[in-house]
């Protein structure tokens, strides 16, 4: 069967979700390899064996770690060279595409971005205009190099050896040109991923201030749900911006999404949209976030949110 | 210091956007045309840094004729002239192909930093950036909110999945910026007035030595297949808070089987 290199997102060997479900891609439409960059392979190991990955090409040292992402596409150009695979999958993330756009270049492939599902010929269908069309597209020339949106493929375990193959290239000086000199890493606590997470429970402008979005922390950490936030809370420095949801910020696409003292900008639907259930708390009866609604509940969230929570806590014993 | 700042023109996000139906590429000619958001942030910095370190503004962009109005409107920012980069050849282009089209006219350019918005509100592949750093071998220093220019040199802070990393390297230099940089101004009157009389350069493929045959949709590295659209959501139920909105939601959760 035809290989298929899935490129793995992890952070010091911590796999995230993503790299499972391109994994099971993979494996529908060929044989699953994945390429890891820099440390922690021992770690990740398990999982890329539980999902399925033959093997793992693994590239380690600074030079695919230290500079912004060139290397890794050169290493990658490198194993598309040697290994002929049928297509390359990639994370749809920031990095991730940006290191599918160099490897185009250099394999003279084609790419389509934010796939969120990939059938048989590699035919990819995408999710465009906040949502609004759904497009098939294909690679044309080259070799398919495909974004996978998170969360939109699910997960299935299969056993694989994950065998380890250390794989390396001279990375040329052009690719070591732009140097990382420091990385700063903010704490996310126990919270599950924003763009993995099955429920996210976003906030506002009208949450406040800082300090009231324990108010949704409460709420989201009661249903084991991430915390995301709109622009307007984010720009305020009310909720660090990793965690901004739309245009601009994260895509989620979660079984339920939560929006509280959000009025549902263009921006920020452009994120959300796609999300299966919707649900809004806002004062403003003529919010347009209640045009998406499936449930919506006009009204004061601090008056609103809390006595969710507490309904769920009661609920659940 | 002389910045380029590549602009692309696109559908109003407020308008209904649509593909057309003939050769499945974006309806541009039926929407009001904007300046890409991302890119006001992009021409800010670019003024910005010209403004503090001395030097000139042009602004690229390609596409069709009426591109040339968000040139336009660039110049009113500021910016000092204008590349429009114009041709039938050019109608339907990927990422790829637009890579190489904007890095063949870079080329033919004297620039020491160009500056790109991280992504387009219509596509938003936020790939032509990395691809156009790749062509020209130049440092990548992409999804910036905060750049710096040192002695003879470039530092930016990289938004990531996780924080932030900082990114040092030399000039000439490719950068894109996110929106938490910086405020766009607004073009003034004396500013709309003085664009009207800035230069705006106009090329076609040939005279920068792009190959034909390379772009468009002909040439495409990908195609789409088909399109359709997806029925818009329907409003669910809405009630007013009563004193039990939370209960009632509650109710709701629970009968989705969420809770
Ligand atoms: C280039 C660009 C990129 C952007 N990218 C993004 C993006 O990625 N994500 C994003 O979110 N936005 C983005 N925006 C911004 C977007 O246009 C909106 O400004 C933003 O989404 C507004 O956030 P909000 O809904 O929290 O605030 P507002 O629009 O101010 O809405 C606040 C809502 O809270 C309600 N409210 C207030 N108090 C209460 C209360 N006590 N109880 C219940 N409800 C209450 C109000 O009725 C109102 O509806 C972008 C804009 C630009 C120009
Ligand atoms: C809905 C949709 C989906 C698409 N999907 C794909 C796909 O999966 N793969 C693919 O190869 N193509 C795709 N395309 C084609 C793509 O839109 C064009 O190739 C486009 O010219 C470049 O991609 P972008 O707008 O996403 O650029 P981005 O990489 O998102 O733009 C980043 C920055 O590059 C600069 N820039 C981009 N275009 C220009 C320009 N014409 N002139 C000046 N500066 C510019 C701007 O500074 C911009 O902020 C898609 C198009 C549409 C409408």
């Amino acid at each position: 069967m035809a290989e298929i290199l899935v490129v793995v997102d992890h952070l010091d060997g911590d796999v995230k979700k993503v790299t499972l479900e391109l994994l099971t891609k993979a494996r529908e439409l060929g044989e699953a390899s994945a390429v890891f960059f820099g440390e922690g392979f021992d770690k990740a190991k398990e999982k890329l064996a539980q999902f399925g990955a033959q093997r793992v090409y693994v590239a380690e040292g600074e030079e695919y770690t230290g500079y912004v992402v060139a290397p890794k596409a050169e290493l990658l150009a490198k194993l598309v060279a040697e290994k002929a695979p049928a297509a390359v999958f990639v994370p749809s993330t920031a990095e991730g595409k940006e290191i599918a756009g160099r490897l185009a270049v250099k394999t003279d492939s084609g790419v389509i971005t934010d796939a969120v599902d990939i059938a048989e010929g590699f035919v990819c269908e995408q999710s465009v205009f906040g949502g609004a069309t759904v497009v098939h597209s294909r690679v044309a020339k080259g070799t398919p190099i495909i974004t996978v949106r998170p969360n939109a493929i699910q997960p299935v375990a299969a056993d694989g050896p994950a065998e380890r193959v250390d794989v390396a290239v001279e990375v040329s000086a052009a690719a070591k040109a732009a140097r990382i000199v420091d990385r700063v890493v903010q704490p996310r606590g126990g919270r599950p991923e924003l763009t993995e997470a099955s429920i996210v429970v976003s906030g506002g402008r009208g949450v406040g201030s800082a300090e009231n979005f324990a108010v949704i922390e409460k709420l989201a950490d009661s249903l084991g749900a991430a915390v995301g936030a709109s622009r307007a809370a984010t720009d305020a420095g009310w909720y660090p911006h990793q965690y901004q949801v739309g245009q601009t910020g994260k895509t989620v696409s979660p079984q339920l999404y939560i929006a509280c003292g959000i009025s549902g900008a263009i921006q920020h639907r452009a994120g959300m949209q796609t999300s299966k259930t919707i649900v809004a708390i806002n004062k403003d009866p003529e919010a347009p976030i209640f045009e998406l609604a499936d449930f919506g509940v006009v009204g004061d969230l601090f008056k609103v949110v809390p006595q969710l929570t507490e309904e769920i806590e009661k609920r659940k014993g | 210091m002389k910045i380029v700042v590549c602009v692309k023109q696109v559908p109003d996000t407020a308008s209904e956007r649509k593909l057309s139906p003939a050769d499945k590429t974006l309806d541009r000619a039926s929407v009001e045309g904007v300046i890409n958001e991302l890119d006001e942030y992009a021409i800010e910095e670019g003024l910005r840094l010209a403004e503090a370190h001395g030097g000139e503004v042009t602004i690229l962009s390609m596409g069709p004729d009426k591109a040339s109005e968000s040139i336009r409107k660039a110049l009113s920012m500021g910016a000092d002239k204008g590349v429009h980069l114009v041709d039938d050849a050019l109608h339907g282009s990927d990422a790829v192909a637009t890579s190489y089209a904007l890095a063949k006219v870079l080329q033919t350019l004297e620039f020491d930093l160009v500056i790109f918005g991280s992504e387009s509100t219509d596509a938003r592949t936020s790939v032509v950036p990395a691809m156009v750093a790749e062509r020209l071998g130049l440092p990548q220093l992409t999804y910036a909110n905060k750049v710096e220019i040192t002695g003879g040199g470039i530092k930016i802070q990289r938004q990531t999945e996780y924080g932030h990393d900082v990114v040092e390297a030399g000039l000439p230099a490719v950068v894109s910026v996110v929106e938490k940089i910086n405020e766009p101004r607004y073009p003034t009157f004396k500013g709309i007035m003085a664009a009207k009389k800035k230069p705006v350069q106009t090329l076609g493929c040939a005279e920068v030595g792009i190959e034909a045959d390379k772009v468009g949709l002909g040439a495409a590295w990908s195609v789409v297949e088909d399109f359709a659209d997806r029925p818009p959501r329907q409003q669910g139920t809405i009630v007013t808070d009563e004193g039990d909105g939370g209960v009632k939601l509650a109710e709701f959760l629970a009968a989705q089987k969420f809770i």
